[in-house]
């Protein structure tokens, strides 16, 4: 049996993610209201991904994952980075 | 960890596979949804002044409410499955209920929101909206596909919670088989994980 099935995660943990997720959305609506123009958007990412990155690592559980589905994950976000990444080189030098 | 073995002896049911197959299924849905990501940003970067001058019709307060309302069912539904495991079937049910509740209060919102904007004769290939800017036009025409499809998704999400719901109280989800459970959760979660980049970007444009 590998970690993931075996871990449990205590109340106590979601509750402080669930805390650190509210925090970091009142950040973004501060932000983004405070017209900083060009950089709001990337601020907004940067703070979406953090979000992301709270909700994957301890609601999906993917902290307790192994190297196969964690790979998949990283496969996949690869492939997206990629495509955008040509289809912006294509947009900006056409 | 060796009753879930031996379950899975039993059962034939397979614990890794089962999540394997969901992440894949969530990998097909991460580009389904990065595809309309990147018509955004390209748009974006073509039309700043259409969709900064579109942004500011988006009502911030509904779309930070249902923010809230969306990370806080997920925090409900993460708890459920602690709950199950456990081995507490009540706490674990009125967490999934409570998930349900606030995902149908989602699209309440959603509903409101919607039909304001096409009280206002906002909406794709409207006569209002083809008078305007493209930019414009293709922020909207994202928003209701965006927003739309990521709908669908948690009217979907409600069917599979209830479904579970109903194999919990039946006793088919318990502390020994639970990756149903899991798996449900793993596709809220990311539902989730979509709202909160379509919230910036709708809702954040200056």
């Amino acid at each position: 049996m590998d970690n993931a099935s075996a871990h449990i995660t205590d109340y106590k943990t979601y509750a402080f993610i669930w805390a650190g997720l509210l925090v970091l959305t009142a950040i973004t609506v501060t932000v983004g209201t405070m017209h900083l123009s060009r950089y709001s958007v990337l601020i907004c990412l940067a703070i979406a991904s953090c979000k992301a990155m709270l909700v994957l690592t301890y609601f999906m559980h993917l902290r307790y994952e192994g190297a196969l589905i964690k790979g998949v994950i990283f496969m996949a976000i690869i492939t997206l980075t990629v495509i955008i990444g040509l289809t912006f080189v294509d947009v900006w030098y056409r | 960890m060796e009753t879930i073995d031996a379950k899975a002896e039993d059962t034939r049911s397979d614990y890794k596979g089962a999540k394997l197959g969901m992440w894949f299924f969530l990998m097909t849905e991460l580009l389904f949804f990065g595809a309309m990501f990147m018509l955004y940003s390209v748009n974006r970067y073509k039309y700043p002044n259409g969709f900064h001058i579109a942004a500011l019709g988006e009502n911030l307060l509904i779309g930070s409410v249902n923010t809230i309302i969306l990370i806080t069912s997920s925090f409900t539904m993460a708890l459920s499955i602690t709950a199950i495991r456990k081995g507490n079937k009540i706490l674990s049910s009125w967490l999934q209920l409570a998930t349900i509740v606030m995902a149908c209060l989602f699209l309440i919102n959603k509903y409101f929101e919607w039909s304001a904007k096409i009280r206002l004769g906002i909406y794709p290939n409207s006569p209002a909206l083809l008078q305007k800017e493209k930019g414009e036009a293709l922020f909207y025409s994202l928003y209701y596909v965006m927003t739309g499809i990521h709908g669908f998704h948690v009217l979907v999400g409600i069917g599979v919670i209830s479904t579970m719901l109903f194999f919990t109280l039946k006793g088919k989800i318990n502390s020994e088989s639970f990756v149903k459970l899991e798996n449900t959760g793993l596709y809220w979660h990311f539902v989730d994980i979509v709202w909160i980049y379509l919230f910036p970007l709708f809702y954040l444009v200056t």
